[in-house]
């Protein structure tokens, strides 16, 4: 008996609610197969199951919210049905019976590898169960095993774009494996980042009272879906201080290149874990307007996985900036071969001291951490600085 | 002297009449004995004109008792000579097994360490000449099973030459197996060529892709076959056994670490066989380097037929070693 428990999808989740079961009592599952769907903070998952049996129970009741660890159904594994069916046929019982059991069971695959490829395998965590193998009857040998890992070597290394080109041919089944991939990706852009990369950070408070204020005053004229957020007002300020400092608007490919246009990524997290850095393009020469249109139109699309090419490549600069309500200060991780990441947290409030009086403004903390190859802490500055100051005069922007 | 690095081109008969000629004037306590080696020359004419040379104490012709004449050198070991005793083919050192087995093989143990039995007992053996059932065996398997004794393969012309000096400083009794097959075989030894080590196992020709490990008279088809591979770009390995007791194990699993593959060659039958020791011995020590299963060719398990092409069809030739690799590494 197996008892399939609320999974923990992150260390920070502490409970899941089943929005739906997509197995009934009964059927054959495998190792890999897709079972529930659970609703967290993080939003909608797929859950998969981790063995391979039949369905017995399903102990939760579709819109239940219980914590991590909560039983939510019971399987049998394979094995014990299989035993369990033997010695029912060994003790001479009705002979319909056990065929009945075994019905729904279906022996996984043995995979046939070579114990040199299982080895090696393990030491490059690669799994077997998705290699060809062209040994003796499709054993995997060594080499197969070996062109795997280059082949998965390669994929994190190319832009993430190759990830997101692949149109999946149904989206929910294919979900999971990009987002696996995207985590992969990440994963290795930013060892390369934290590898190579001498970062530095700068960090400034600035006072956002004026350019919310601003933010409501053109709201009111603007129907709901037109709505400007504070977003808008980020990119484009990051776009005008890259202008005003364009060592930061730069890659770092042996030795600094300045690049011409202002392509600003703005990270853009996914439901199911990791993120995609779309690029909005000549950002400087884009109205707010503009700019916020691109946001409501490529956020869904991101999340969808959903992107085009064109949209995460040539970034020159990123932007992160977390949601309301979250963490009020960010230090990014650049995204090689750029040169900096601006980093914004969520505005609050806090006691702000201005000639020599105390008061209470919402505070929004920059930072920018840059490469310290590329640049000085003085040039990092400026930038900041910069960007600060197109905030305090929001009408310019 | 002879010039460094020249060789000479010799027949492996040859190889082994100078080894025993060398032998005999290297040290007085060493003799020939067996049956015909003398006025006739040796039934495979490997001594022919060595009575001549050495004389009769030197040359010795024996009666036709394997068991009274292999005891007789066993004897003489113990008392301090240098037997070289000579049983004309492999089949009728079973009238002398008990010699072997139960004296040669047991007494320095039985002694507590105090009887030496340096004998050395050369045999021909093998399949090739048309000789039929009785007289044409592998028997290396069967003495390689036995504690005590050292079992050597002579499968080159170098180790045709030098085995048996190295066999003489051996305190204890040492088997050679010699091939008939290989008799009229003409190869290239160091003109300088002499004692050889009795210890290890050697390359013989280096590969990445897959290790031929063989001994004897298949060590010369694994090398043609190794050729023939080679022209299409797979590089195997030929390591030649030459010690089946003990067995110089690094060598072989050091060889399959590298090629991580393994196909055993030899003529004796399959089952029981030296292979099936160091295919046990590579799943013990090597199992994790492997890239596909053991395999292994060993001679069909019947009486070896009389007829040239049935007798040919026994024995594993470089053809089947050849599709037994492509087999191994190729697949569709």
């Amino acid at each position: 008996m197996i008892e399939f428990r609320m999974p923990s999808l992150g260390a920070d989740m502490e409970a899941g609610t089943l929005v739906e079961w997509l197995v009934k009592p009964g059927d054959a599952v495998r190792r890999g197969d897709v079972i529930a769907l659970v609703d967290t903070q993080k939003g909608l998952f797929d859950i998969e199951v981790f063995e391979d049996g039949t369905v017995e129970n399903l102990v939760l009741k579709e819109g239940a919210k219980v914590p991590v660890g909560t039983v939510m159904a019971i399987l049998n594994g394979t094995k014990e049905v299989v035993q369990k069916a033997t010695k029912l046929e060994e003790a001479g019982a009705a002979r319909e019976m056990p065929r009945e059991v075994i019905a729904p069971v279906q022996t996984p695959p043995e995979i046939k590898a070579s114990p040199l490829a299982r080895r090696i395998a393990k030491d490059l965590s690669i799994d077997l169960s998705i290699i060809k193998g062209t040994g003796e009857e499709g054993a995997i040998t060594k080499a197969d095993v070996e062109n795997a890992a280059a082949e998965k070597k390669q994929t994190p290394e190319q832009e993430m774009r190759a990830e997101t080109a692949q149109q999946p041919s149904s989206p929910k089944e294919k979900t999971a494996a990009t987002a696996d991939s995207i985590r992969m990706a990440v994963a290795a852009a930013m060892s390369r980042a934290n590898r190579e990369i001498p970062h530095y950070y700068l960090e400034t408070k600035i006072d956002m009272r004026k350019a919310l204020a601003w933010l409501a005053e053109a709201n009111k004229q603007r129907s709901v879906k037109q709505r400007l957020l504070p977003v808008a007002l980020y990119i484009k300020a990051v776009a005008k201080a890259a202008a005003e400092v364009p060592q930061l608007n730069a890659y770092w490919e042996d030795g600094l290149q300045l690049k011409e246009a202002i392509n600003i990524g703005v990270v853009i997290s996914l439901r199911t874990g990791g993120i995609l850095i779309p690029a909005l393009r000549d950002a400087e020469k884009k109205s707010i307007d503009e700019i916020m249109e691109w946001i409501n139109e490529i956020i869904p699309r991101a999340r969808s996985l959903n992107l085009r090419s064109s949209d995460i490549t040539d970034t020159t600069i990123t932007l992160t900036s977390l949601a309301e309500g979250s963490a009020e200060t960010v230090y990014g991780v650049i995204y090689p071969p750029q040169v900096a990441l601006v980093g914004l947290g969520s505005i609050s409030e806090q006691p702000w001291a201005e000639n020599g009086m105390l008061d209470v403004r919402p505070v929004l903390v920059a930072t920018l951490a840059a490469d310290h190859r590329a640049s000085d802490g003085q040039i990092g500055s400026r930038f900041l600085m910069a960007f600060k100051h197109y905030l305090q005069e929001p009408e310019s922007l | 002297m002879e010039q460094a690095g020249s060789t000479i081109k010799l027949t492996y008969r040859e190889a082994l009449k100078q080894g025993i000629r060398e032998a005999l004037k290297k040290d007085d306590r060493v003799f020939l004995m067996g049956e015909d080696v003398g006025r006739y020359g040796g039934a495979f004419a490997v001594s022919k004109g060595l009575l001549k040379e050495f004389g009769e104490e030197r040359i010795m012709d024996v009666p036709l008792s394997e068991s009274a004449f292999t005891g007789a050198g066993i004897g003489a070991a113990l008392a301090g000579l240098r037997p070289v005793v000579e049983i004309m083919t492999v089949n009728f050192s079973f009238l002398a097994m008990d010699q072997i087995v139960n004296n040669a093989a047991t007494l320095f143990h039985m002694s507590g360490g105090q009887l030496n039995v340096p004998v050395v007992i050369r045999m021909s053996c093998g399949i090739g000449r048309q000789l039929a059932a009785q007289h044409s065996h592998s028997w290396e398997p069967f003495y390689a099973a036995i504690p005590g004794l050292k079992v050597l393969a002579v499968g080159t012309h170098e180790d045709a030459r030098g085995m048996l000096l190295t066999a003489l400083q051996d305190p204890d009794p040492v088997l050679l197996f010699e091939y008939t097959y290989l008799l009229n075989v003409e190869g290239e030894i160091a003109s300088n060529a002499g004692a050889v080590d009795i210890i290890t196992a050697k390359v013989r020709r280096e590969g990445t892709d897959v290790s031929i490990i063989t001994y004897g008279a298949a060590v010369p088809k694994a090398l043609a076959a190794a050729d023939e591979l080679a022209t299409t770009g797979i590089r195997a390995e030929v390591v030649d056994l030459r010690v089946l007791r003990p067995l110089d194990e690094e060598t072989f699993l050091a060889s399959v670490r590298k090629t991580h593959r393994a196909l055993l060659v030899e003529e004796a039958w399959r089952s029981v066989s030296v292979s099936s020791e160091v295919s046990a011995r590579i799943m013990e020590k090597a199992f994790y380097e492997l890239d596909a299963p053991v395999k292994r060719l060993g001679g069909v398990e019947v009486p070896i037929p009389y007829p040239k092409h049935l007798e040919d069809a026994c024995l594993p030739q470089p053809n089947d070693i050849v599709n037994a690799v492509k087999k191994m590494l190729q697949h569709d």
